[in-house]
């Protein structure tokens, strides 16, 4: 689904770096990127979406090329069919939750209902018609991820969309990431500090340091299909999204 | 002191306000995307580009004024191409003034903007770009309904700005009554001509203008500022 090799200077603390990351994702695969702050791993989301610009090398994802430095190829962000949920959420203040939802999805066919479905899948169809300034980090979290869907994307970059929450929210937003994941089948990098988490939610586990892959590997503990969705049940209050969810890939 | 508000009075403010507001108006169109090229530029012409549109707020207004005048007249080849070509005769006319308060005003539009753009965080643009927007559905959808206080700002400013304007008037306008008589030059003339209650029919009219223009300005952007954090 995703293959990249990129190469961008870094400023680190320890002096110029090269990041210099080579990986392959499945479809449907859900990796984490962790490592101490200044390895780049901020910098790799941003060159996957095209929000910087490569020093050199390839994005190819699902047989389409977004950047080729050889050819000198480059697709603009807006033409990388993906999510992105921005470490502060980047919520529009000037729309309600249901608008910023309806913003992303505008021009699609079957928008409306998919905007009803993501509202209900995370849990937001109360706070629908609030400004995002009146809601709390948790429950802004849940609509930077439902907006960051509502496009349809094929690939999914979080970058630590939980690492300002509290403990309860995180296990519960951790919990509906999976049941997501589960869900739509993204192919899904995730960029996290938390052991517990990314045993909780990812295939493999990329540990960046100064620019450098240091370990590419399983888990810790490599979580089974069926324990995520036991865990999902266990997590969630009453077990309610495990069962009301329709299940399998779209 | 007396008061006294003839026919000239009601004519001469006429203009004033009808030079204020086609002045914020047309500003606001030519501030938007002058402030956010100065925003989002970076290029080495930058500097120069903020230079020219800070001019404005040091140099004498007669020095502005003179230019222009000089420009608009057929001594030069820019003031044979608009009044040959063109037809456009502007010194002594209120096009001519309009043009003078237009290059007067417009850092009091450009810099609130710019700020407004600059302070709008770079993720709202980024999140509309990866959500497949194009710059300019982002920046009506996005940036502007974000920046509203300073587009108030920066119209409000302009305007007022406008109806204080003096030395650049006087060098392209003159003192015609009904065509380029703007308040602040009636009161220099009514002075000179020793009529102190015509005078501060003027210049009370202007204070106060001035005066509640700021007001509403401070207290709608404290509610607004007040608002967002709820």
């Amino acid at each position: 689904m995703l293959d990249f090799h990129l190469r961008k200077a870094l400023h680190t603390a320890a002096g110029p770096r090269t990041l210099d990351v080579a990986l392959a994702l499945a479809p449907g695969e859900l990796v984490a990127i962790s490592g101490p702050s200044g390895a780049g791993k901020t910098t790799l989301l941003r060159l996957l979406a095209g929000l910087d610009r490569p020093d050199g090398g390839f994005v190819r994802a699902g047989g389409e090329v977004w950047y080729d430095q050889a050819a000198r190829q480059w697709l603009p962000p807006q033409r990388r069919p993906l999510g992105f949920v921005f470490q502060d959420y980047a919520l529009f203040p000037n729309m309600t939750v249901r608008e910023n939802l309806a913003f992303a999805a505008a021009g699609q066919p079957g928008a409306g209902p998919l905007v009803a479905e993501l509202l209900a899948l995370m849990e937001l169809t109360e706070l629908a018609p609030r400004r995002p300034g009146a809601l709390s980090g948790g429950q802004q979290q849940r609509v930077a991820l439902a907006r960051a869907l509502a496009r349809r994307p094929r690939l999914l970059l979080l970058d630590e969309p939980l690492a300002a929450l509290d403990q309860p929210t995180r296990l519960r937003l951790q919990a509906a990431l999976a049941a997501v994941h589960q869900q739509y089948q993204l192919t899904t990098i995730l960029i996290s500090h938390d052991p517990a988490e990314i045993t909780r939610l990812a295939h493999r586990v990329v540990e960046l340091d100064l620019g450098e892959v240091r370990r590419v590997g399983p888990p810790a503990a490599p979580p089974t299909p069926a324990t995520v969705a036991g865990r999902v049940l266990a997590v969630l209050p009453g077990g309610a999204c495990g069962c009301s969810c329709p299940v399998g890939p779209r | 002191m007396a008061f006294d508000l003839t026919p000239d009075y009601w004519e001469t403010l006429r203009l004033t306000l009808a030079l204020a507001t086609c002045t914020a108006g047309l500003l606001l169109l030519l501030g938007i995307p002058l402030a956010y090229a100065l925003a989002h530029g970076r290029g080495p012409l930058k500097p120069l580009l903020e230079a020219v549109v800070g001019l404005p707020l040091v140099l004498p207004p007669t020095v502005i004024g003179f230019y222009l005048l000089l420009a608009f007249s057929d001594g030069t080849a820019l003031g044979r191409f608009l009044i040959n070509t063109l037809g456009l005769s502007l010194n002594f006319t209120f096009a001519g003034i309009l043009v003078g308060s237009l290059v007067y005003s417009l850092p009091f539009m450009v810099q609130p903007l710019q700020a407004g753009f600059q302070n709008l965080p770079r993720s709202l643009t980024e999140a509309a770009y990866t959500l497949g927007k194009s710059r300019r559905t982002t920046l009506w959808r996005v940036l502007l309904p974000n920046m509203k206080p300073a587009l108030l700002s920066g119209t409000v400013l302009a305007f007022a700005h406008t109806l204080g304007e003096f030395g650049v008037v006087l060098m392209i306008g003159g003192n015609l009554p009904g065509r380029t008589r703007v308040a602040s030059i009636a009161i220099y003339d009514e002075q000179q001509s020793l009529r102190y209650p015509q005078a501060n029919a003027y210049a009370l009219t202007l204070l106060a203008v001035a005066f509640v223009i700021l007001v509403a300005l401070f207290y709608v952007t404290k509610r607004d500022a007040s608002r967002r954090l709820l």
